[in-house]
Parts: structure tokens; C-alpha cells; sequence
């Protein structure tokens, strides 16, 4: 194994998991001020990938605007599944809202499906250019490169966005108590309705990023579930730690399946090494590296 | 009939698990109808046939299952979204004991729950800290690290291609056709869900209880929280794995697509349409998600020739449905059919003075 080999599993690793930490970062911002576990993420992911091609490629629409409308149609879509579904559900029991979730996947999956077919759909005409550089003697794409640096501006934006913003503080002070967020004057409902806007809005728009580089298909849920590794690992409800946690998932992947490759002669080890890391991270550290302990009492 | 409720004057009477005549008459009507009904005949032909033998007996099969998850995720609270993957360790070690090592049936069925109780017990493990959430994606880690173990280990489980396993046999004569398996299903879903219903009975499932309502309080009350959860694992997936098996032997064919993601899924959604914690509610379940399908597929049939854009549209959107039935379900009914079951048996009680 090379070292020329190496770095390169962890640049690819590194762009894949940028967009985990976009996909990661939606579900981090839900779960924080509603304490719902989105399992329909990547569905979320999916649905914006989709729209976009629907606009860009289906309907010709230049590509910003193109991006816009799917913006746009992600949070009337978030507004809905916030409003509809999920409003109901306060104050039920985990299960009762990890299946709720899971239902919705469902229906979000197979409509897509309904809609588009399955087969495997390209984005036409290119957004990034197409051409490769030379990164520290690598030849790398720059749609790559673009990936990767939009996905750090998305992350960045919204960890200003709550460091700084009113919305971003309300949010906070939420996630921390919602009665006393709401003796503060802070509509409590708003919040949960705008934290699944931002959250589909995030993911639409790594689905989009997605569907730059690979072309999108029916299996694009499949991020949707990589989040877990990747939450768990950087705590549940810290956006730095999606960020990270995102991204060193993204690595890791890459890295046991090259070495799994090389050493032991095992190939596909990609498709489970994260979920392996999952268990030991629950075992060796269950609220990850920046998540806050829960503290029960009695 | 009780006019006023029911009255128990001894201890004997309190602690019978079918308490009252009529129950007992029932269930006896009930359990003689399944036995008779794949052998009724009308005009020369039989009544279930074909297809509606085989839901029967999936309907059966399932319910096994459901019940097994039900005890884990209702009766002691730890959500499991790896039940699809334990069905499927057990499929593959009856495949492996009987198809691989010659082993007779009898030996694959225990063998099977056996080692999926081993298996649910050791991915159990980090439920000693985990709670909830944490709970349901440590076992949805679970279910994607055993499908890649059944695609990959292929000197066990055949890889991609799968195994062909038997049907059972007793001492020359073999179970060959859905009709004769139906009855060795049957007399395992019996005994293995008047198991289930006797175990809740007991010391050990009233700790599952006291687990799943407060588990810091049952602790306190000298509930040993490790064991108990490790042991509602095992029963579990026992029942998973016994479930797994009779499905595997059912088909003749074992391979990994069988029992992935959406099988887990499947099962969970049994337990809450039935109702969660209720041993009739997994089997209200069971019968529902299995019949599901088949209703679908009917009614799109029908309505085919006169739409062929809607049908056509309902097939693309299976899914979609089973996924809006759970969110309606949740919404709408919580407590899922055997809610509703226990509301119509109390209202007909006192009917006509049902107020």
C-alpha cells in the first residue's frame, strides 16, 4: 500500500464525508429542537436530488434558479411533514416516532420512485467544471473540490446561524427547554416547524451536490442511513460534531475498505465498516465526542 | 356470560389464564377452525388453495415473530430494528443443520432459535448502557452488519447464491406440500405463543415490565436490569430464529434479501398496528401486514381494468402505503387493533347496557 494510495482513499473519503456532514448537520438541527429522530433524512436528501433534475434537466430551468425552487419546495415540503405528521407525535414514545419517521421514508421513497423510475438519472448540463487538478501530486476532480468546499460554506453558514442569529439562539434555548423557551416568549411550534425547514433544506441541497457528481438513483436514501454513524460519533446534538463526525466517517470508510482490500482480500467491507465503528463508539463512548450526557433523575 | 363483571372467589381462579367459559369455548372454536380449515372441502375441491393456504401459513409464521419482537421491544421496551436479520440467523442455521449437515428438521428448528438467541443476546449487550434511541441504532447496526455477514461468509451461508433447505420429514414421511407443513407450523406457533402469554405471567415478565416502565425504579426494586434485558434478547430472537426457520423451510430457499432492512421494518410495524405489548396484538399484526399485500394486489386488479394508470401507479407505491398505514396508525389508533379489540369485547360484555 502506497502512500500515494493512501492519501487518496482519505481525499475521496474526505469528499464523501462532506456530504455526510450536510446529510448529518439535518439531522442534527431536528434533533436538537424537537428531540425527533429523523430516519427519513436521506429520503429528504433523495426528494432534493430529484427535484432539482426535475427543474434542471425536465423542465430546463438554468441551474440557480433551478436550485432556488428546490430550496423552495423543500421547506413548503418540511412544513408539511412538520405540521402533518410530526405535530401529532409530541409527547409519544421514542418508538412511536422512530416508526412515524420510517413511515414517512416509506411513502417519501416510493414516491420518488413512482415518479421518476428507478434507473439512474444524470444531471444535464454539468454545474462544476469537469477538468482535474493536481492536489499535493493527486490528480483530483474539481467537482470534487467543489463538493467539498460547498459543503464546508453550508456547515459554516448555519453553525454562524446559531451561534449568532435570533432564530439560531431561539433554537437553541428550545432544544435546552421548551417550557422555559416558551414562558420566554419563544414560539415553540415555530421553532420545530423551522428546524425541519433548515433540516430539509440543508439535505436537498447535498442531495443536489450528490446528483452533480454521481448522478442520482432510487438507492440515494442509503446517506440517510450513514447518518447514524456519523451522528453518533460526533454526539447527537452538536453541529460540530456532525461536521466532524461526518467526515471522519467518510474516511474511515474508505480507509478499511482499502486496507481490507490490500491485506486481507475482502472486498465491500465499505457497506458495514461504519456501522462496526457505530457499535464500538456506543460501546467505548455512547454520547460521542461533543454530546451532552444525558442525566437522569428519578 | 358475566353480566357484571367478573368475580373470582379463589386464588386457583385469579391466576387461570383463560378465565371464564366462554373464552375457553372460543378459543377451542377457534383452534378447531384452523386445524380443520386447509382440509375443508367444497364441491371436491379444497376451500384455501394455493396462494391463500400459503398467506395462512406465512400469517402463521409471522406471528411467531411478531410475538418474539413484541416480548423485546413491548413487553421490555428495547426497540429493535434488527429483527429482520435475526429471522434470517435463524433460516441459515436451520439451512446449515439440515441441508449442510444432514441433520433431521427437528434438530434445525431448536438448533435455529438456539443460536439466534445466542446471537440477539451478543448484539444485545450494549443495551446494559444503552436506552431508546441509542438502543435502536446500536440494533440497527446490527441488522447491516448480520446482512453483510450473510452475503460474505459464503462457506455457511452460500454468499449471493443462497441455500436450498428441505422440507421437514418424520420418519419416512415428508412434509412436501403446504398443506402437511401447515400442521407442524401450526403446533409451533401454538406452543410457542402459549409460551409467550404464560411467560408474561410470570416473576420473569413481570420484570420485563417494570423494565420497560421505569427501569431506574425496577432497578432500584432489585430488578437486575442487565440480565433481565439480556434475557428478553434471547427469548426474542429466539422466537426470531424458530420464526426465521419455519419461513426458510417454507420457501425451500434461503438468501439474504429475504430478511433485510425492510423485513425489521415489517415486524415493527406488526407489533404497533397490533399493539405493543399484547400478546393477541402481535398476532392482529401478523395477520394484518401479511394480508396487507395480498389486498392491495386485489384491489388493484380490480380496479386495473377500468384505471390502468391508477393501478399502475399503486404497484409503484406498495411501499408507500405499508409507510402511510404506520403514519396513519400512529396517529390515529396508537395503541394499535388489540385497543380496539379489548373496546368492542367490552362494549358487546354488557350489550345491550353497554353505557
Amino acid at each position: 500500500m502506497t502512500f500515494q494510495y493512501l492519501l487518496q482513499l482519505v481525499i475521496s473519503g474526505l469528499v464523501i464525508g462532506s456530504i455526510y456532514s450536510a446529510v448529518a448537520l439535518g439531522f442534527v438541527i431536528i434533533y436538537k429542537a424537537t428531540r425527533v429522530v429523523n430516519f427519513a433524512q436521506g429520503e429528504l436528501l433523495m426528494v432534493g436530488a430529484y427535484v432539482c433534475y426535475a427543474f434542471l434537466v425536465q423542465m430546463h430551468v438554468p441551474f440557480w434558479a433551478a436550485l432556488l425552487l428546490t430550496i423552495l419546495f423543500g421547506m413548503v415540503l418540511a412544513m408539511f411533514v412538520e405540521r402533518l405528521i410530526l405535530r401529532p407525535m409530541i409527547g409519544e414514545p421514542i418508538i412511536s416516532i422512530i416508526m412515524v419517521t420510517i413511515g414517512l421514508s416509506l411513502v417519501l421513497r416510493s414516491l420518488v420512485a413512482a415518479i421518476w423510475g428507478t434507473e439512474i438519472l444524470v444531471y444535464e448540463p454539468k454545474l462544476f467544471p469537469q477538468e482535474m487538478v493536481e492536489i499535493a501530486g493527486l490528480p483530483i476532480s474539481l467537482e470534487f473540490v467543489w463538493c467539498f468546499i460547498l459543503s464546508l460554506v453550508l456547515l459554516a453558514v448555519f453553525s454562524v446561524f446559531f451561534k449568532y442569529s435570533k432564530a439560531g439562539v431561539a433554537m437553541r434555548a428550545t432544544a435546552f427547554n421548551q417550557q422555559v423557551a416558551q414562558s420566554m416568549g419563544i414560539s415553540v411550534k415555530h421553532i420545530f416547524a423551522l428546524s425541519w425547514v433548515i433540516s430539509a433544506v440543508v439535505s436537498g441541497i447535498g442531495g443536489v451536490l450528490i446528483g452533480n457528481i454521481n448522478g442520482i438513483n432510487s438507492s440515494l436514501y442509503h446517506f440517510g442511513l450513514k447518518v447514524f454513524p456519523a451522528t453518533i460519533l460526533g454526539g447527537l446534538d452538536s453541529i460540530l460534531g456532525a461536521a466532524l463526525g461526518g467526515m471522519i466517517i467518510g474516511i474511515l470508510e474508505n480507509l478499511s475498505d482499502g486496507f481490507c482490500k490490500t491485506y486481507l482480500n475482502l472486498s465491500g467491507v465499505k457497506e458495514v465498516a461504519p456501522y462496526v465503528f457505530l457499535v464500538i463508539i456506543l460501546m467505548i463512548k455512547p454520547y460521542g465526542l461533543f454530546g451532552t450526557k444525558d442525566i437522569e433523575r428519578v | 356470560m358475566h353480566y357484571c363483571g367478573d368475580f373470582r372467589t379463589t386464588y386457583r381462579k385469579d391466576m387461570e389464564i383463560f378465565q371464564t367459559p366462554f373464552i375457553k369455548v372460543c378459543l377451542a372454536v377457534f383452534l378447531g377452525f384452523l386445524l380443520v380449515l386447509p382440509v375443508l372441502k367444497l364441491k371436491g375441491e379444497y376451500l384455501l388453495k394455493g396462494e391463500y393456504l400459503w398467506i395462512l401459513l406465512q400469517i402463521l409464521i409471522a406471528s411467531i415473530g411478531a410475538v418474539g419482537i413484541n416480548i423485546l421491544t413491548g413487553y421490555t421496551g428495547q426497540i429493535s430494528l434488527g429483527q429482520g436479520a435475526f429471522l434470517g440467523v435463524g433460516a441459515y442455521t436451520s439451512a446449515y443443520v439440515t441441508a449442510k449437515m444432514g441433520l433431521s428438521f427437528w434438530v434445525g428448528i431448536p438448533a435455529a432459535g438456539l443460536v439466534t438467541a445466542l446471537a440477539g443476546m451478543v448484539f444485545g449487550i450494549p443495551s446494559l448502557r444503552l436506552k431508546g434511541l441509542y438502543l435502536a441504532i446500536a440494533t440497527l447496526a446490527s441488522q447491516f452488519i448480520l446482512e453483510w455477514i450473510f452475503v460474505r461468509w459464503e462457506s455457511v451461508t452460500g454468499g449471493s447464491h443462497g441455500i436450498t433447505i428441505p422440507r421437514p420429514s418424520i420418519a419416512g414421511h415428508t412434509f412436501s406440500t403446504d398443506r402437511s407443513y401447515y400442521y407442524i407450523v401450526l403446533a409451533v406457533a401454538i406452543v410457542m405463543i402459549l409460551f409467550a402469554a404464560n411467560l408474561m405471567r410470570t416473576r420473569t415478565g413481570r420484570a420485563f415490565m417494570a423494565v420497560r416502565d421505569h427501569y431506574i425504579s425496577a432497578e432500584i426494586m432489585g430488578i437486575n436490569l442487565f440480565k433481565y434485558r439480556l434475557l428478553s434478547f434471547g427469548i426474542s430472537s429466539f422466537y426470531a430464529g424458530v420464526a426465521g426457520a419455519l419461513f426458510g423451510h417454507s420457501l425451500k430457499y434461503v438468501t439474504s434479501e429475504q430478511f433485510n432492512i425492510e423485513v425489521s421494518i415489517v415486524y415493527l410495524a406488526m407489533i404497533i398496528i397490533g399493539g405493543l405489548g399484547s400478546i393477541i396484538g402481535s398476532i392482529f399484526g401478523a395477520v394484518f401486514m401479511i394480508l396487507l399485500p395480498k389486498l392491495l394486489s386485489v384491489g388493484t386488479e380490480m380496479v386495473s381494468a377500468d384505471f390502468p394508470s391508477i393501478a399502475r401507479l399503486a404497484i409503484s407505491f406498495e411501499h408507500g402505503i405499508f409507510g402511510l398505514i404506520i403514519i396513519l396508525f400512529l396517529i390515529f389508533e396508537p395503541d394499535g387493533l388489540a385497543h380496539r379489540w379489548k373496546m368492542v369485547k367490552a362494549y358487546w360484555k354488557l350489550y345491550p347496557f353497554s353505557y
